[in-house]
């Protein structure tokens, strides 16, 4: 929960809410984008960005070589199982 | 350095260790290690995680050695905390919705786990958001979101808490556990059995928070800091520039993972942060006991979010089973295979301290890593 894992957004489902429709290692799901946008980067700009996602938030954006990078991390940690099943199965 | 070949960058590692082993040399030569071995503390859980996937303890020269401090929200739940929990879950009204981290830690009856399987609504969620779903579909159950976790994950409870108002949404509300970085390491640095000499200080929670807060550290304690990410090579890097600022007595906050932690942090989630929460007299600890302004609880505008003022919490105090030594190990006083009951009574199948019930507390890292025996 304090690691996080990268993802990236891949549609803007709500400009209003901000919530942005995310893929991680191929698991799709819904996540707020509050932290990462400003002025100079509104939410239509947010499609394609690399985002390091922690419980539905994304709270960094992040280049593609660093999420590849943090994703084997957490592989060899064993925490990308857990994270996305967490993800998939949540409530 | 059995493990180096797992690294990212072997070169680099391999450079960082050996610059590392210098730096202890010559640390050992002006006689700074004489008295005893240098205390570095990785406060993070994340952090503790990492050391030990990748061996990093082994890798440091004799005199610098880890204290694994206290950084992993669920190790430090006290156990009346988890019996408020049970508590208020086992309410018929209630939908109770938390990390799944959260749902095995022992409370002095039971775990989240055990209500859950003697019919209590306990719920895992992956997000708040989704706690938040249910409420909005259950409109005649009452939602509690058990929030738990440093900087790192309370804006995502702040901003959900904020939707919930912003949709009107009624029977939502949040139980509000967080806990702050910055008391508590202070508090770690007040306690008269520990002596550290630098810290690893948490990526994510700094990501949040910024650098600043950091600060008084470096400047009241004197103690050198630098802001650290999780890759192994992140470690490494970060500890040899921790060793630098000893070297050369120095004492600042450095950013190693800039990459990620801008030096002011995320404005619209401290924005969040400060709309919604204010900071608690003091909060209860496993194994530390009370800090003074260690945690957060929701502000007066937020009442109606707010689980404590919408249901009776009993607030039990329980003290920690007399077996368990999970204070002194998350204070760096004695190390987990020093707990008389670790890997016997105590072990991941069934933790009796809530060190052993996350990969990131030091015992089940320990115990994962199979540093069962005492070695020489
Ligand atoms: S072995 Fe168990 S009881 Fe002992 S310190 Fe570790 S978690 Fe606590």
């Amino acid at each position: 929960m304090c690691l996080g894992i990268p993802g990236q957004i891949i549609e803007i489902t709500n400009a209003d809410k901000l919530t942005a429709k995310v893929d991680v290692s191929g698991i799709k799901r819904e996540i707020n984008i509050a932290c990462i946008i400003d002025d100079e980067h509104p939410p239509e700009r947010c499609v394609g960005d690399w985002v390091l996602v922690h419980v539905g938030f994304a709270m960094s954006r992040i280049d593609e070589d660093e999420a590849e990078r943090t994703l084997k991390i957490l592989e060899e940690l064993g925490e990308v199982q857990e994270e996305l099943s967490a993800m998939q199965n949540s409530a | 350095m059995k493990f180096v070949d797992e690294f990212r960058d072997t070169v680099k590692a391999k450079t960082l260790t050996k610059e590392i082993q210098k730096i202890a040399q010559r640390l050992d030569a002006n006689k700074i290690t004489q008295a005893r071995p240098l205390q570095i503390m990785e406060f993070c859980g994340g952090h503790t995680h990492t050391i030990f996937r990748y061996g990093i303890e082994q890798m440091l020269p004799d005199n610098i050695e880890m204290v694994h401090g206290p950084g992993c929200p669920v190790c430090v739940l006290p156990m009346g905390r988890v019996d408020d929990c049970v508590a208020l879950a086992e309410r018929p009204e209630v939908i109770f919705t938390t990390f799944g981290d959260a749902m095995r830690v022992p409370g002095s009856k039971k775990s989240l786990l055990q209500a859950k399987a003697d019919g209590a609504d306990i719920r895992m969620t992956y997000s708040p958001m989704d706690a938040l779903n249910l409420a909005r579909k259950n409109s005649d159950r009452e939602v509690i979101f058990f929030g738990l976790g440093f900087e790192t994950t309370m804006p995502s409870t702040a901003l959900t808490v904020l939707h919930a108002e912003r949709e009107g949404i009624t029977n939502f509300s949040l139980f509000c556990n967080h806990i702050t970085t910055v008391p508590t390491i202070k508090a770690v640095l007040d306690s008269p059995d520990m002596q550290l000499d630098g810290f690893l200080a948490p990526g994510h929670v700094a990501m949040v928070i910024g650098e600043r807060p950091f600060d008084f550290i470096t400047k009241d304690y004197h103690k050198p800091l630098v802001i650290t990410g999780f890759e192994p090579l992140d470690i490494l890097h970060s500890m040899w520039m921790l060793l630098q600022q000893i070297e050369a007595k120095e004492s600042i906050v450095e950013n190693q993972y800039s990459r990620i932690v801008p030096p002011e942090g995320n404005a619209p989630a401290l924005e969040a942060l400060t709309q919604v929460f204010e900071v608690r007299e003091f909060f209860e600890w496993r194994g530390l006991g009370s800090i003074d302004h260690s945690g957060v609880r929701m502000k007066k505008e937020y009442a109606a979010y707010d689980a404590e003022e919408k249901f009776p919490v009993p607030n039990l105090k329980i003290a920690d089973p007399k077996s368990c030594q999970c204070g002194e190990v998350i204070k760096g006083v004695i190390k987990p295979w020093d707990c008389k009951i670790f890997g016997t009574k105590c072990n991941p199948e069934n933790p009796m301290g809530a060190l052993m019930v996350s990969s990131e507390g030091a015992c089940a890292a320990y115990y994962n890593n199979g540093y069962e025996k005492k070695s020489a």
